[in-house]
């Protein structure tokens, strides 16, 4: 996955059904295109966390950013595109490996602090955690073996450092703590 | 008051409407929501419209909540009931309208299954409501109805659709309704930033060719006497769009028209020349801007709306101001100075009098544009006007001179043909101490002329003025001018309207010359009932003027 032209947007939502559809929908229908998107569970009960990567950049992000809110469920949204954060996926890949080429394979997956979790006769599955660019680039050597099966979460991302307030609505306020800056 | 009595969910339902005001409901029924009108034969306040067809339903519980400026309510069962619901919910979602859609589900075991008559109509509107809910229990059912009207009012307001399973209908609950709404991820916002509004008095300060364009949502936030406190401190002159019209009086001397493809000359020169924009409540729709990069090309922007996204989705603006238009007049007013603009008003005035677009042409024939007049004469602008969409929508909103808030009502967002008829019931039910106009083409009427059969039986006085050039006016129109006149699928074969009236039980009458329109609008006016003219103008009048596609606003033809 290129990252160049893309933006990332934290998105926090209500967890009712049917909000992934609304969603969905809505980059759908504006015309938006989705490189990846991932939602699970956020730190607050009933909240869900999208991360959204999504093409384009400036006022064509703004304005998706804009209708993000127009949904009911959406609480917040953050575009984290030039925040200094931590970038994660996760990938399993199923590399086609003979014999000898084993090695290699591994060896690969070693430089890349990945895992072999599964071996078979033919090929092995490398599971990889790191960033999109990461896995871009152990893609496109594995592919000297052949990648045969491909699966991946697509992008998390979180801003680095110390909480330094409540983040945002949703963020219980903390009664007593007070963090200076 | 927490009142924990055990009611079915269709009492709820009925007790909500109640709560928020509601008398009048416009629906059909059908198996799914058998539970929900049984339910309704206990409240004999609140008043079923039997439509004859889902979209009427639709469209006049429109038309009730643009005349009340409330919530308007239709209603229709599960599957074939709700899909004839969706045009009337896209519509009101583009207008911005207030619009809670109720309709039945096959009950919840069958959900998912394909059962007869089940469509996932939440599904199905996600894209066109501005909220929608399947309730899955009854328990939630009191909170989901809260949430409904409140989304469907607030903010910028929109169609919300709740669609409940026959077997919730009938589950019992003690879940009271809350007293208010709490939802994380919607605050509508109230007055604008102050620091934007400052600037924005400003910059009205400096114009020397300031114009106000006056959009929809200065009706939805009841903002005339703010509106109009500004245009004359400032003196400055107020265009409104379509969806406008009404927003400020049409005979001030700082009123002029309309703008938009097929705006006042006036109008379009005017927004063309200005050097800002003062727009409250408006989305700048293609319909308005024509060419959008030469549109107001030595403006500059105020951009007044409660809707964030609006802003800069079309134009550039130089000062965004994310608010109600009412709550942020109420603090720009004051800010800005006292001033005259003599020589733009002389100029704007001249092109007034050089072009005067709002008259009819000076034809012995009776033109389409005299029929909009002469109801105008006859009223003495005392009516409300319901138009549908197409030639008679842009007439009805050039030829009569529109006074009041909330006396001209039309689709002009989705431009659904069909929409005139249901909408004057609904506007009419609502006002009943109003002389009500559905201005109409021949096109249009037959989209939903089964709600005549409702208008006769509840005898609901619309005055149906049927624009009857035996075409689809617009389209052959635009055949003629764009695709070298082969008229295809222009021309209409129509039956004697004033004979199906009295078919339905309504009076008829036929005028075919401008002496007959009169006598015909005078003897619609007089009698105490639905009444529908059949007006046969003539067939080839164009409606101008016109900013053809793809043009800019200063490039409108007039012929």
């Amino acid at each position: 996955m290129k990252t160049e032209g893309l933006s990332t947007l934290v998105a926090l939502v209500e967890d009712n059904p049917g909000v992934l559809t609304k969603v969905a929908t809505l980059f759908r229908r504006r015309g938006f295109n989705i490189a990846s998107l991932n939602v699970g569970h956020s730190e607050q009960p009933g909240i869900s966390r999208m991360t959204i990567v999504i093409e384009g950049t400036g006022a064509h992000i703004k304005q998706c950013e804009k209708h993000l809110y127009k949904l009911v469920e959406v609480v917040k949204v953050v575009d984290i595109t030039n925040a200094d954060r931590v970038d994660k996926e996760l990938a399993l890949v199923k590399i086609a490996a003979h014999g000898a080429e084993r090695s290699s394979v591994v060896a690969l997956a070693q430089a890349f602090d990945g895992e072999v979790v599964d071996v078979g006769r033919n090929a092995l599955i490398v599971q990889l955690t790191a960033s999109p660019y990461t896995i871009e680039r152990f893609l496109s050597l594995a592919g000297d073996f052949g990648v045969v099966e491909l699966t991946r979460t697509g992008l998390i991302t979180m801003a680095r450092g110390d909480v330094r307030r409540a983040r945002g609505p949703v963020a219980a306020r903390r009664p007593g703590s007070n963090h200076k800056e | 008051m927490i009142d924990r009595k055990v009611r079915t969910g269709g009492s709820i339902i009925c007790d909500v409407f109640l709560e928020e005001g509601v008398t009048a409901i416009f629906g059909m029924p059908g198996g799914a929501s058998l539970p929900f009108y049984d339910s309704l034969y206990d409240y004999p306040q609140i008043k079923h419209y039997l439509m004859r067809n889902e979209q009427g339903a639709g469209y006049a519980a429109d038309g009730y909540a643009r005349a009340l400026n409330s919530v308007g309510v239709a209603t229709s069962t599960s599957g074939p009931g709700a899909t004839n619901l969706v045009t009337p919910i896209a519509s009101a979602m583009m207008d911005s309208i207030p619009v809670v859609f109720l309709t039945g589900q096959v009950a919840t075991p069958f959900i998912g299954t394909d059962a007869f008559q089940e469509t996932d109509i939440t599904g199905v509107t996600i894209p066109i409501t501005k909220q929608n809910y399947l309730v899955k229990s009854v328990h939630e059912l009191p909170r989901i109805m809260k949430e409904a009207f409140y989304l469907a009012r607030s903010g910028r307001p929109g169609p919300v659709l709740v669609d409940v399973p026959k077997d919730v209908f009938l589950d019992e609950t003690d879940e009271p309704v809350p007293e208010s709404v709490e939802l994380r991820g919607y605050k509508p916002a109230g007055a604008g930033h102050r620091r934007m509004i400052r600037k924005a008095a400003e910059l009205i300060d400096k114009s020397e060719r300031p114009v106000i364009m006056a959009g929809h949502g200065v009706a939805i936030s009841g903002a005339f006497e703010e509106l109009r406190e500004l245009a004359e401190k400032a003196e400055i002159p107020v265009i409104t769009t379509l969806h406008g019209v009404g927003d400020f009086p049409e005979t001030h001397p700082l009123s002029f028209g309309m703008i938009g493809m097929h705006g006042m000359y006036y109008a379009n020169m005017a927004v063309s020349d200005c050097d800002l924009i003062i727009g409250l409540g408006l989305r700048f729709d293609d319909r308005v801007t024509g060419r959008v990069p030469d549109f107001a090309p030595k403006a500059k922007i105020i951009h007044v709306d409660i809707d964030p996204a609006e802003i800069e989705k079309v134009v550039p603006t130089a000062v965004p101001i994310v608010g109600d238009v009412k709550a942020t007049l109420q603090i720009l007013n004051p800010l800005v100075s006292a001033n005259t603009h003599t020589a733009w008003l002389e100029e704007l005035n001249r092109l007034r009098t050089n072009h005067p677009s709002h008259e009819p042409p000076p034809n012995e024939e009776f033109l389409p544009q005299h029929m909009v007049r002469y109801i105008y004469e006859a009223t003495e602008g005392e009516a409300i006007v319901v138009a549908d969409v197409g030639q008679n929508q842009m007439w009805a909103s050039q030829m009569f001179f529109y006074e009041k808030p909330y006396t001209f009502f039309s689709a002009g967002g989705l431009g659904g043909m069909g929409y005139a008829l249901p909408a004057a019931m609904g506007v009419q039910v609502a006002r009943p101490d109003q002389t009500v106009w559905c201005v109409t083409g021949d096109g249009g009427l037959q989209i939903n002329i089964q709600e005549l059969a409702a208008m006769a039986e509840y005898n609901i006085p619309v005055k149906v003025g049927v624009m009857n050039n035996a075409h689809l006016g617009m389209i052959r129109q635009w055949q003629n001018r764009f695709y070298n006149g082969r008229l295809m699928g222009a021309e209409l074969i129509n039956p004697d309207f004033a004979k199906v009236a009295e078919a339905f039980g309504i009076r008829g009458i036929r005028a075919e010359t401008q002496d007959e329109a009169r006598d015909a609008i005078s003897q619609a006016m007089e009698f105490d009932g639905p009444v529908l003219v059949d007006f046969i103008v003539d067939e080839l009048e164009d409606c101008y003027p016109m900013v053809e596609p793809g043009a800019s606003l200063a490039e409108t033809v007039e012929r």
